[in-house]
């Protein structure tokens, strides 16, 4: 069998371990091995937003970046958002403006919003529009998901994370 | 009646929660303990023999439970992959369809055609013992366009095709067509691309085949818009499993678009495989692979000549197609460039006198198949390009030229095969008119000169054909399918309702919106109504969702039911409360005798259907009512967009300012789902006139396998929207609703093509309009030779 190698991380804040195959994608690992099936295998090919996460508190793609090279890291993906099944304002304005129709891309465009408002918690349609600009939505027309990152906002200064 | 979730209401959606917080349940999320993976060895060349094939390497390589060939389905006696609608050409033969095995056996004809599974034990495994796969191949010429595919001494890609030609199918009276345009006062004539597209739902395919040994059955969960069929053709053209020894289940699907309607050589391997290894078996496309192997949309070459008398009104349209349909028929690519196109050639517009032909290619290209619109884009395409051309060279002005040729009187018989049967066309263009605010467009036209940009205003008034459709009308026009859509009504003990649709939601919001027309009929709070799909054991049968037809055909099916569900609950209050069943009213979660304060709630009606302590003598227990609804006609969703665009002249660059739709949808039940379907729709079709286009080389291999090379729409490529409705109630079912699935796919790409071709002044313009075909547009209408 391919080697395993031992890969120990923060995962929604709960400390993880597990073994994985050598060279095998943090995406992978987190659907296959980790159990956490929010990030989505859109192209595998680091072209269309549907994988991301948020590691060390910044915003990246878990299908090109190796899981045995995010030992020791801090994982924050969609499924780790909700609290004691309160949903995160990000998720709730999703919910509110209508963001989702077949919901495959929604957890990378949280996670891409989230990264956005962590960084710049009052952010100009531009700037949303540019922080989603990685994420492929085939649904939607992006309307709905750019407003709802504006309400989020607007809803919550300064406290998105 | 409850108004806060009924029809009109803009509830927001039930199933959003699980998607929002990470919990969608994907096929590719489905895990299984004892799961093997599939990965395919795939043809390298658009056309080949295959000569030999050497697993010996591949089935000593680590993991690997087992090497399937083509050679070997056969054996198993396994059936070719099927094309589900007959046509027939003018001259009375059958189309041809050329043999698909879902491996290749002797021939591949497309790159990416399956030739060998390999099943290991994890995806890494798996292709890296593909990859071990020795195929010998003896290459032969190819041929990727259509056209070129009909020329003399072309490369053949299947032999009992000869000049490739699948079918030459006419519509419409030619003799008096070709009269009408002889006897016109201005002809127009338009060479007309409708470019290749990718369907790109964000959730690639996949399967995931469990073979139950011990009962020989088979359950295969996959990314299917219509699980039923699905088992259908899976059982009866296959010869897979029996179809009472397979369960299909399609459970969140992200995103169908049409991709997902067909059935692949993949899930068709996987199963079969199941059986064969005794493992669970998976796969799962990358993108690559979709791009390669999920069927493709549009790709019609078109020559269109529209006559018009002296006051602009058309004497004639004549258009000829030649529809590529890839390498082999899939599964229903024989209606798209037919019945789904030539049918809607008379667009908004009164025509005496239509005819048209179309000539279906085999080409060394993935196949062809319906993509969001299916034909109907490719028909709005033509006629609304032809008239917005017309227009310009007569000198009038585009929508008042369309005004004067729009039907009027419903219903209004086309001469190619549908009967209209309600619309409003000139209200539909003046609410977009209005909204546009076109009387303001020269000021911003002349503004956006002042910042050194072309702007420019280009209309399209569409109609397509929904609510997919009445069985004996489509049968007698050669399905292979009835196309009623089934709906079963449980109301439970406790009063709260399950509804089984044979209806599928993959994005379309389907457990709010009908949930929605029992809560606001029968007064009930959503949370008390289930919407249960997509899963062949628990729906008995239905025929999928596709061509805007849920509306229209799924939601009248659960009328139907609730209509029955209402007549027995009446029967049981009126013998309860000792009143006649005429006077008994169901409304607020109640039971009612009108103007009395007698009444049963609602639950209590429930529970006495299942106690039968004190039913009308001779009623069977129970509260559980069926439907099987067949729709009377089609219904005509219609309207008028309108596109505004800015064109930078120094490169090319297309940005679409403004779009304004006015869209006729009959009915709607949920304005925020059908504005959410309004609003996608157009993104495609922005997409596909600026951006998407699909790409072979001349010796087939294709160039835009990836979102490096195939240019999806994002978020900075696409304008808010203006979104108005204007209605006219559908006659034809008992909700009134048309559908809304695709008008914005249909509507909007000959919007903005004419816009382009309104700023740069050269109307000589084919899609995908990227910044190099725009930049050189505007290069040659500056040339003087090329000045119009």
């Amino acid at each position: 069998m391919a080697k395993k190698v031992p890969v120990q991380v923060t995962l929604n804040g709960e400390e993880r371990a597990e073994f994985v195959e050598s060279g095998a994608t943090l995406l992978n690992a987190l659907r296959g091995r980790f159990g956490d099936t929010s990030p989505k295998g859109g192209c595998h090919q680091g072209t269309c937003g549907a994988c991301s996460v948020i590691i060390d508190g910044e915003l990246k793609l878990s299908c090109l970046t190796l899981a045995e090279a995010c030992d020791g890291a801090e994982i924050v993906t969609t499924a780790g958002l909700a609290t004691n099944s309160a949903m995160h304002p990000l998720q709730r304005a999703f919910a509110e403006g209508f963001a989702a129709q077949c919901g495959f891309c929604t957890p990378g465009m949280i996670m891409a919003a989230k990264a956005l408002l962590d960084q710049k918690p009052d952010p100009t349609r531009e700037d949303v529009i540019e922080a989603l600009s990685g994420n492929i939505c085939r649904c939607t027309g992006y309307e709905p998901i750019i407003q709802a990152v504006l309400a989020a906002a607007a809803a919550s200064p300064h406290k998105a994370a | 009646m409850n108004d806060a979730v009924g029809i009109g209401a803009r509830v927001k959606r039930k199933e959003d929660r699980r998607f929002i917080i990470g919990s969608g349940r994907y096929t590719d999320d489905i895990r299984h303990d004892n799961q093997a993976y599939a990965a395919f060895v795939r043809s390298p060349h658009a056309h080949a023999k295959v000569v030999g094939i050497d697993a010996s390497a591949a089935e000593a390589s680590e993991g690997v439970v087992a090497v399937l060939t083509g050679r070997q389905l056969v054996d198993d006696k396994i059936g070719n992959l099927i094309c589900g609608w007959a046509i027939t050409s003018r001259d009375g033969t059958p189309m041809k369809m050329g043999p698909w095995s879902a491996l290749a056996t002797d021939r591949v004809r497309y790159v990416g055609d399956a030739v060998v599974a390999v099943i290991a034990d994890t995806p890494a495994l798996a292709r890296r013992a593909a990859e071990k796969v020795v195929v010998e191949y003896e290459e032969l010429p190819a041929v990727v366009s259509a056209t070129r595919a009909l020329e003399p001494g072309a490369p053949q890609v299947h032999d009992l095709a000869p000049g490739n030609l699948i079918f030459d199918w006419v519509i419409g009276d030619e003799a008096a067509t070709d009269a009408g345009l002889r006897q016109a006062a201005h002809v127009t004539e338009m060479r007309i691309t409708n470019n290749r597209l990718s369907p790109n739902a964000m959730e690639p395919r996949s399967a995931l085949a469990v073979y139950d040994p011990a009962e020989g059955h088979y359950t295969l969960y996959t990314t299917s818009q219509n699980p039923h069929v699905a088992r259908l053709v899976l059982s009866a053209f296959y010869n897979v499993a029996p179809e009472n020894k397979l369960r299909v289940v399609a459970p969140d699907v992200g995103g169908g678009f049409g991709s997902k309607i067909y059935i692949y050589p993949e899930e068709i391997t996987c199963l079969w495989a199941s059986m064969k290894t005794g493992r669970s078996v998976k796969w799962t496309a990358d993108r690559s692979e979709a791009f390669m192997t999920d069927a493709h949309g549009r790709d019609h070459d078109t020559v269109a000549r529209m006559g018009f008398d002296k006051d602009g009104r058309i004497t004639g349209f004549r258009v000829d197609t030649v529809a590529n349909l890839g390498a082999y028929m899939s599964l229903f690519s024989s209606c798209v460039p037919t019945y789904l196109y030539a049918t809607l050639l008379s667009g908004q517009y009164d025509i005496g006198n239509i005819f048209c032909n179309v000539k279906a290619v085999y080409t060394n290209t993935v196949p062809v198949d319906a993509y969001r619109g299916a034909g109907r884009p490719e028909a709005c395409y033509v006629i609304e390009r032809m008239m917005e051309t017309a227009a310009r060279e007569m000198n009038m002005n585009p929508a008042e030229l369309r005004r004067r040729n729009f039907i009027t009187q419903f219903p209004h018989q086309t001469p190619v095969i549908m009967n209209y049967d309600t619309g409003g066309f000139g209200a539909g263009l003046d609410a977009a008119l209005r909204a546009a605010d076109v009387a303001s467009f020269p000021a911003r036209k002349a503004e956006a000169a002042r910042r050194g940009k072309l702007r420019g205003i280009g209309y399209s008034c569409y109609i397509e054909a929904c609510g997919i459709a009445p069985s004996a009308a489509v049968g007698s026009l050669g399905a292979g399918v009835g196309l009623w859509e089934s709906a079963e009504v449980r109301v439970n003990p406790v009063g709260t309702i399950e509804v089984f649709t044979g209806s599928h939601s993959h994005g379309q919001g389907h457990e709010t919106t009908f949930a929605q027309i029992i809560a606001g009929r029968f007064g009930l709070p959503m949370e008390n109504i289930s919407i249960i799909h997509g899963d062949t054991d628990r729906v008995q049968f239905g025929m999928g969702t596709y061509g805007s037809r849920s509306g229209a055909v799924g939601m009248s099916a659960i009328v139907k039911a609730m209509d029955k569900v209402e007549a027995k609950v009446k029967k049981i209050a009126a013998h309860a409360l000792e009143a006649a069943e005429d006077d008994i009213v169901v409304e607020g979660g109640a039971v009612k005798v009108a103007g009395t304060d007698r009444q049963m709630l609602w639950h209590e009606v429930s529970l006495a259907a299942y106690t039968g302590h004190n039913l009308p003598a001779g009623m069977e227990p129970g509260l559980k009512e069926d439907s099987f609804y067949d729709p009377v006609n089609f219904t005509f969703p219609a309207g008028t967009y309108i596109a505004e665009v800015e064109v930078d002249p120094d490169t090319g660059v297309t940005e679409v300012v403004r779009f304004t739709a006015a869209d006729d949808f009959g009915t709607l039940i949920n304005p925020m789902i059908v504005e959410g379907q309004v609003h996608g729709g157009i993104a495609q079709g922005i997409g596909q006139a600026l951006l998407e286009n699909v790409v072979y080389s001349e010796n087939g291999q294709l160039m835009t396998g990836s979102y490096m090379d195939y240019a999806m729409p994002r978020a900075d490529h696409v304008p808010s929207y203006t979104i108005e409705h204007t209605t006219t109630p559908c006659p034809g079912n008992p909700l009134g609703i048309k559908g809304c699935g695709e008008a914005g796919a249909i509507g909007s790409p000959p919007a903005v093509i004419n816009a382009i071709t309104d700023a740069i002044g050269n109307n000589d313009l084919q899609m995908p309009a990227t910044p190099p075909v725009v930049w050189a547009a505007i290069r040659a209408a500056a040339r003087p030779a090329a000045a119009a």
